[in-house]
């Protein structure tokens, strides 16, 4: 089939779908289990084509519950597993989203957002990323802009998932979900790769759910190698033990919220556009990064000195960034294509800083660099 | 062993068990304890190795089993054991694993699980513990509670007729499927043996007792004794039934092993499915059971 290459190296013009499919792949997923949804098939399709031919196992789970529940137990059994969908089967996964957190199972969920049963683009999933999953936890949310950002941020979002033992959420949008552009993939030798790190100590003095430090992330080890670790959703100990003792349970939420949440600065990453001298600072992830580029040129063109704060990873939330960007600009825009919601939790952190502004809507398309640009006007004023 | 050899030398089958998660928490005479004993008996037979082995269990009283056996174990989500399985079983095809479920468990939120995977015949041994009921959470109706019967949500008696697990499981493709009852522990074990030994979905349901909900509900005693009786005599051997006439059978349980065939066991899209019948299996084709 020719596609007996991992790192498909070179040039190509691809789709923001293949071009995950590719950064899984290149990262060293080798185990998809996905259900049918629109606009996420070309995912499943491309896992399908590509996954067997270097070695990996790919099926269409019954439905969208077999499919997260298969990714997470062949995560425990030492795969680099994932899964993609789009909304309406997001929903139902969130259950083993939950598990996989509770077993701080490593693994990849792509979300191809949706306006509910409509296969219209939208950031409304933007909080149920975050929550959705039951009990205490703190997700990471990777929002790639471009088809470029697709392949990397797939394979950073497998290395993000085996260094913390958690699953990773990537957001995308039918605008750039189903959009061909340029991909450049690079050598092999080129692509980092992170593996989760496995225990070196006998059954015996080994507790699965016991990590060096405080917010620590713990040692694995595969099933079936002797180590008979319960891997139970339930509260459990270190050793896995489920347990009734809230204080036990207690310390089990803390680390694993504290993973995350206390390495956010080295997760969530972001990128300063035009912020130096910048009187107003858009934020925003995802597809809606591309056309307030273009309104921050635009406005500088009429002399309104704006900027772009990029955010790569929504969640977990990177206070500092935004904070530091509120304190050097007169407002700040949250730009995002929902009836706004993430644009509250911009609004907490900047917290009177500056001047806040929405340019939210839900229509089916990234918002146009015009639409942008008199919300720019309105605040300035 | 004998009795007072039991009592000097504790149960020989506690070696097998994490003895700091006991006592279990199954009420005074549930079968739950029965089946453990019995599918650790079969494993010890076998000479299987539980330190090698992974358990499922959902959630219910039948779940925490793999939780008390000392062995790998998933557990904690209703329904989803079967899914679970199957991740494991693709990446890891050589792994053992045994998933534990009740009847709601299996055929309740986890029947559309069970029916693909008996169609695909993935290679897990299902011990579904039939109770008749919602046991864990305080006695409900349940898929295979029997048609009239009383439950804490039926108590004008049930208007839906129970399934059939062992003829769903041998209709949509189960190569092993076989019914017994805890008052049977000698075939109990035997079945349990039969299903581990078999390459491909094995499938042993046991019908078992719950005297503190369906026993006080539907039967109006809480003495584990009665409602076993009354599973005895609501059974009727296999072969026996074969000679009676429908009448007779009516509303009785066959015991005895349904089916016991082979086909290809499920290997999801990886080159090796694709591969002819002929393909003996290779390490490049990615066959890691690389079979003679």
């Amino acid at each position: 089939m020719g596609f007996e290459s991992r790192v498909l190296t070179g040039v190509h013009f691809m789709q923001g779908n293949y071009a995950a499919v590719e950064g899984a792949i290149a990262a060293g997923c080798d185990f998809f289990a996905g259900y049918p949804i629109t606009p996420a098939n070309e995912v499943s399709e491309g896992m399908a084509r590509r996954l067997p031919a270097v070695g990996g196992a790919f099926f269409q789970g019954e439905d969208e519950l077999c499919s997260i529940y298969a990714i997470a137990a062949a995560s425990l059994a030492g795969a680099k597993a994932m899964t993609a969908t789009a909304s309406a089967g997001y929903d139902y996964m969130q259950e083993g989203i939950e598990y996989a957190v509770a077993v701080e199972a490593p693994m990849v969920v792509l979300d191809v957002m949706r306006c509910r049963g409509e296969n219209f683009a939208t950031q409304s999933d933007i909080m149920q990323v975050r929550w959705a999953a039951a009990g205490d936890h703190e997700m990471i949310v990777l929002a790639p802009s471009t088809v470029q950002e697709m392949f990397d941020f797939t394979v950073r979002a497998f290395n993000l998932a085996e260094e913390y033992r958690t699953p990773v959420v990537l957001v995308s949008e039918m605008s750039l979900a189903l959009m061909r552009e340029r991909l450049e993939i690079p050598e092999s030798s080129s692509v980092p790769i992170v593996n989760r790190k496995r225990t070196t100590k006998s059954p015996a003095g080994y507790l699965p759910f016991q990590a060096e430090t405080e917010y620590g992330v713990p040692d694995f080890a595969e099933l079936g190698t002797g180590y008979r670790v319960i891997h139970s959703i339930n509260p459990h100990d270190e050793r896995g033990d489920i347990e009734w003792e809230p204080h036990a349970f207690e310390r089990l939420y803390k680390r694993i919220t504290g993973k995350v949440r206390e390495n956010r600065k080295k997760i969530s990453t972001t990128h300063r556009f035009f912020l130096d001298d910048a009187d107003i600072a858009l934020v925003t992830y995802g597809s809606e990064f591309r056309p307030c580029l273009d309104a921050v040129h635009a406005a500088r063109e009429k002399g309104i000195r704006a900027g772009v704060l990029k955010l790569d990873a929504p969640w977990p939330f990177p206070e500092e960034a935004v904070v530091e960007t509120a304190s050097n600009v007169g407002a700040v825009v949250t730009v995002e294509m929902n009836m706004g919601k993430y644009a509250g939790e911009i609004e907490r952190a900047v917290c009177g800083r500056c001047r806040t502004a929405r340019a939210t809507k839900n229509l089916g398309t990234p918002h146009t660099p015009e639409e942008i640009l008199s919300v720019i006007e309105e605040v300035r004023t | 062993m004998s009795a007072p050899e039991l009592h000097k030398n504790g149960n020989p089958l506690l070696k097998y068990m994490r003895q700091n998660k006991l006592p279990h928490f199954f009420c005074p005479g549930c079968g739950c304890g029965q089946v453990m004993s019995a599918f650790l008996r079969a494993s010890e037979d076998l000479g299987l190795d539980l330190g090698t082995m992974v358990g499922i269990g959902g959630v219910g009283c039948t779940a925490r089993m793999p939780v008390y056996i000392d062995m790998d174990c998933l557990h904690g989500v209703h329904g989803r054991t079967l899914a679970w399985a199957t991740g494991i079983k693709l990446h890891k095809p050589e792994t053992k694993v045994v998933v534990f479920a009740g009847d709601g468990d299996a055929l309740s939120i986890g029947g559309n699980h069970f029916i693909h995977a008996a169609r695909r015949n993935l290679d897990v041994t299902y011990i579904v513990v039939n109770n008749f009921n919602f046991a864990m959470t305080g006695g409900q109706v349940a898929p295979m509670t029997p048609d009239g019967a009383v439950t804490m949500t039926t108590p004008y008696g049930s208007s839906e007729p129970p399934f059939d697990l062992c003829k769903l499981a041998a209709t949509a493709g189960a190569t092993y499927v076989a019914r017994t009852l805890t008052a049977s522990p000698p075939q109990m074990t035997t079945f349990l043996k039969n299903a581990l030994s078999h390459k491909g979905f094995a499938v042993v349901e046991i019908l078992s007792q719950c005297p503190t909900h369906f026993g006080r509900y539907a039967l109006g005693s809480g003495s584990p004794k009665n409602l076993v009786e009354w599973i005895k005599s609501h059974t009727v051997p296999a072969t026996a039934a074969e000679k009676m006439k429908p009448e007779e059978t009516a509303g009785k349980f066959l015991v005895g092993e349904f089916v016991r065939t082979d086909r290809p066991v499920f290997r999801g899209s990886t080159l090796y499915a694709a591969a002819p019948a002929s393909c003996e299996g290779c390490a490049s084709c990615g066959d890691k059971e690389a079979t003679s």
